[in-house]
């Protein structure tokens, strides 16, 4: 048995020769630094969600009806007349909310240990791309099941375009192939969501990991192993402070993916709707062209940016400010490697003013957030009694608004200027035997 | 195939003219497939412009079109109804339509009466609080809601209420002053509604 086994393994091995040295490449000698702790878990259960997402979106599509007339009824059919169907929206409906929980955490982690600086600055521009399409898949996905939410929350997001001078009027209507969101709206974004976006999303995701197996890992000390010693248990030439991918890192992975696997089981079996914050209530009603919901939101995870809309005013006449700081407060991500002049990568080393501009910045994102959730609108009143909401609630987005943006030029300053005072680096990450 | 000497100049001319024919090319190709997201024939024929004659309306009555399957609602207003607009303004959200409601008409609407002609009231009849359709009391009567009420809209789902140029009421949770579609006289007794008139943005 193990000779014919071997002889399938040679006869492989010499009609495709690359692939044993990629399995190498990317696995069993690929060196991760030993020292990742918790926050390294979220890049792989990214990608575990990512596949959730793909396998139970296929077997959604095989029984919903892609129309403005059916598709509000096939969703409710896949909920109560397809055998699991429910189980199999509620994955997929709660794997989208996990998806940004998990990316956000990512994300975090990247700019806690100055993942995004040189030489990883493709890994960033890569991440930061898959980040917008996923926005954008959310966004279309979200807009599928028709019902009033889907219907007006695709209005307000597709009217933000209208406020683009001259073009506004017409980009709208070519957006949606209608006057209102409508059959020809919804086919396109289901196209756009079952095929387009996720081969984009694939593709982006091979070559943020390629990128990074490039450049390496970084860890929570920023220290780069491959300048460090040389020599470990596995090659003398290799870095002392890494341990192969597999199967140090992959074993490692699963405990993480069971935590992971275990709060998404109790979301879906307990609280598919996560209270209104997952799946909304309103959505349960039919779209309906005439009547509006009492409030329209989009779901959690744009609220820090859809909250950056309504903080802005009008100037000039025109609205198209407000979208602008929208998209900019996306954009300015993508330059984030250039901003940080700081040789220093990690926080545990960096100087106390990067410290707290990064607290205040997270600060500022969940304030955000409170505002696009309706959550100040309803503490404002109860904490300091009859006040002026609009004034109250515009002071706090405004002032969060600032601090957000302000991260990025303040950073920048700190570390031109000298004005950071950095901790020596240790030679080898810390813990090492 | 002997030739010994290479034209670099040549070569690069070649390589340019075949880059730009082929660049000229995945642009034309990519023409179709941007204009297959145009609204459609189906939906152009269904969102057209609306061509109603107002002969048959008398002074004081309202008449209701479909229009992009949004109600719209023509009133003839009588002298009276248009002599108490003014008397309005301090009781209302945005009386001049510059504020929250700037955008609630096109520009050539942005008046007193709200109106291309001050008689001829023509107005998408959707409530802007929670998209109702408001009913229409037009006589000048103490009414249950309003005991000043000198005729207007009042919506029957939370009691919104509005003057008689669908301007909004304070105190109420409609926001704007409901929405004036585009449109434009074809002749003394004729409107179009869905295109502007000739010259206005």
């Amino acid at each position: 048995m193990a000779n014919v086994l071997s002889n399938i393994g040679d006869w492989v091995g010499e009609r495709a020769p690359g692939l044993a040295p990629f399995y190498r490449k990317h696995m069993s000698e690929y060196y991760a630094p030993k020292n990742f702790n918790l926050w390294y878990y979220f890049g792989v259960l990214a990608m575990v969600v990512l596949v959730n997402q793909i396998l139970t979106g296929i077997f959604l599509t095989m029984n919903y009806n892609p129309s403005a007339a059916g598709a509000f009824d096939s969703v409710q059919y896949i909920m109560r007349d397809v055998e699991w169907g429910w189980l199999i929206r509620y994955m997929h409906s709660t794997g989208a909310s996990l998806f940004f929980v998990v990316v956000f955490l990512h994300m975090f982690r990247g700019l806690m240990y100055g993942s995004y600086k040189r030489p990883r600055e493709m890994v960033w521009l890569l991440g930061m791309l898959i980040f917008l399409v996923l926005m954008a898949e959310a966004f279309m996905g979200y807009v599928l099941p028709w019902g009033n939410m889907s219907f007006w929350g695709a209005k307000v997001i597709i009217s933000l375009f209208g406020t683009i001078p001259f073009i506004g009027n017409t980009l709208v209507e070519w957006i949606m192939g209608d006057f209102l969101p409508a059959d020809s709206t919804l086919n396109r974004f289901f196209a756009l969501h079952v095929i387009a976006l996720p081969i984009v999303l694939l593709l982006l995701v091979v070559l943020h990991i390629f990128a990074l197996h490039e450049v390496g890992s970084n860890n929570p000390d920023g220290v780069d192993i491959k300048h460090g010693p040389k020599g470990n248990r596995w090659d003398a030439n290799k870095p002392a402070d890494g341990v192969p991918f597999h199967p140090y890192y992959t074993v490692h992975d699963l405990v993480g993916i069971g935590f992971l696997l275990l709060i998404a089981a109790f979301i879906i079996f307990f609280a598919p709707t996560f209270g209104g914050w997952f799946l909304e209530h309103d959505n349960s009603i039919m779209a309906n062209n005439l009547v509006t919901p009492a409030e329209i939101k989009p779901v959690w995870y744009f609220t820090p940016f859809y909250a950056i809309v309504r903080m802005v005013p009008s100037f000039f006449g025109s609205a198209v400010w407000g979208v602008l700081a929208m998209f900019g407060a996306i954009a300015v991500l993508f330059f984030l490697p250039w901003f940080d002049r700081g040789q220093v990568r990690s926080i545990r080393y960096r100087g106390t003013g990067y410290k707290v501009a990064l607290g205040l910045f997270v600060v500022a994102f969940l304030g955000l957030g409170a505002v696009g959730t309706g959550i100040t609108a309803e503490v404002i009143p109860k904490w300091f009694g009859n006040v002026d909401l609009t004034t109250w609630e515009n002071l706090f987005g405004r002032l969060m608004t600032i601090i957000y943006f302000g991260f990025f030029p303040f950073l920048w300053a700190y570390t031109h200027f000298g004005w950071e005072k950095t901790k020596p680096v240790p030679e080898r990450v810390t813990g090492h035997d | 195939m002997a030739n010994e000497v290479v034209d670099h100049g040549r070569r690069r001319f070649l390589t340019a003219a075949t880059a730009v024919v082929g660049g000229v090319g995945v642009v034309s190709v990519a023409v179709p497939f941007i204009k297959s997201w145009e609204p459609s024939a189906r939906a152009k024929a269904a969102g057209a412009p609306v061509t109603q004659s107002l002969a048959k309306i008398e002074s004081g009555q309202q008449l209701i079109v479909g229009w992009r399957s949004l109600p719209v609602f023509i009133v003839n207003r009588t002298k009276d109804q248009l002599a108490t607009l003014p008397t309005q303004d301090s009781r209302l959200v945005d009386p001049k339509s510059d504020g929250a409601s700037a955008q609630q008409q096109p520009k050539y609407a942005q008046n007193e009466a709200r109106s291309i002609k001050p008689e001829w009231l023509v107005m998408v009849g959707i409530c802007t609080h929670l998209g109702c359709v408001p009913g229409y009391v037009g006589e000048m009567k103490p009414e249950p809601f309003d005991p000043n009420w000198k005729g207007g809209y009042y919506c029957p789902c939370h009691h919104s209420r509005y003057d008689m140029a669908g301007r909004v009421y304070q105190g109420v949770p409609a926001p704007k002053n409901m929405q004036i579609p585009p449109y434009h006289f074809i002749d003394d007794t004729t409107i179009q509604i869905g295109v502007d008139p000739k010259g206005a943005a």
